[in-house]
């Protein structure tokens, strides 16, 4: 006996609106980056408790699944980030105008 | 109300104030080590829920790889907070992040499910490590093969610019953009590291 469904989907739906808002108010392309894993982390706490649920493992094989997308996604994001700070001294991305002529 | 729902809503409260504690920030890294805290948490939700070898893999891989990770990428740059604000549309930002959390709550409590109360059952590591390799072994062959793509990428990307050649054009504004914009420290970082290419050459 724990707790309803859907307050830990409430829980998972309040992280993944922060995350979004951080996603997309920050001007900082690492805020950004972070905003993406906090989306990932709710995803997270959602599949365990559905698994829970439904009493079947599917749902935690499925966050272990995320996780590695998620290492994936941030360490090639971070490389970007870094390549593209090499070519213009900035990580901000209203300031990516060498397409610019 | 059991122990288990109690620990359940100290521990949602602590996800929530220092995941919005981390998305306040304005400094990275004081971001970075609040979410490490609403990691943490996450992987004691995870215990709770029944699932205590992905609780340790969030320990492992969130709080420790991820943030480090992203720890030393910041430091990698020399960057000071006063240079970021928020967008100047954070406002509608928020206001579609609410809107959407609005939708969300309505469609699960419209739910007649959501009321279920969730009954304890643990999944023991090697019934599930078991049961992963058992039904899913192709998937996690395949993320391995995601993971190794994602290496070969990353380090395609950071050779590009030690062949120097074809970017080096491109190279030469940023390089007194930096300085402008980060004082003299930067300026002298950039000299240094011209000075190191051409060692190398």
């Amino acid at each position: 006996m724990i707790v309803p469904l859907g307050h830990v989907f409430l829980l998972a739906g309040l992280i993944f609106a922060m995350g979004l808002v951080c996603l997309v108010a920050h001007r900082n392309l690492i805020m950004t980056l972070i905003g993406v894993e906090v989306m990932m982390n709710a995803a997270a706490i959602a599949f365990v408790a559905a698994a829970l649920r439904w009493q079947l493992m599917e749902g935690q094989a499925f966050v272990l699944f995320i996780l590695a997308v998620s290492a994936a996604e941030i360490s090639l994001g971070l490389a970007l980030v870094v390549s593209v700070y090499r070519r213009t001294g900035s990580i901000d991305p209203d300031r990516y105008d060498i397409l610019k002529w | 109300m059991t122990l288990y729902t109690v620990i359940f809503y100290v521990l949602a409260i602590v996800i929530l104030g220092s995941t919005l504690l981390a998305i306040t920030r304005r400094q990275p890294v004081h971001a970075v080590v609040y979410l490490i805290v609403a990691f943490l948490g996450t992987a004691a939700l995870f215990f709770l829920l029944g699932a205590p070898l992905l609780a340790a893999f969030v320990v492992i891989v969130y709080a420790g790889a991820i943030m480090v990770l992203v720890l030393f990428v910041i430091m990698l740059f020399r960057l000071s907070p006063r240079e970021f604000g928020l967008l100047s549309e954070w406002g509608p930002a928020t206001l579609l992040g609410v809107v959407f959390l609005a939708v969300a709550v309505a469609m699960v409590f419209k739910d007649p499910g959501s009321g279920i109360v969730l009954q304890g059952a643990v999944a023991q590591p090697r019934d599930f490590g078991r049961f992963l390799f058992d039904r899913y072994w192709l998937a996690v062959e395949i993320v391995s093969i995601l993971l190794f793509v994602a290496l070969v990428a990353i380090l395609q990307l950071s050779k590009t610019r030690e062949r120097g050649g074809n970017e080096g054009e491109a190279r030469v504004n940023p390089v007194e953009n930096t300085s402008e914009a980060l004082g003299p420290g930067a300026g002298q970082r950039s000299i240094i590291s011209n000075g190191v290419k051409e060692e190398i050459q």
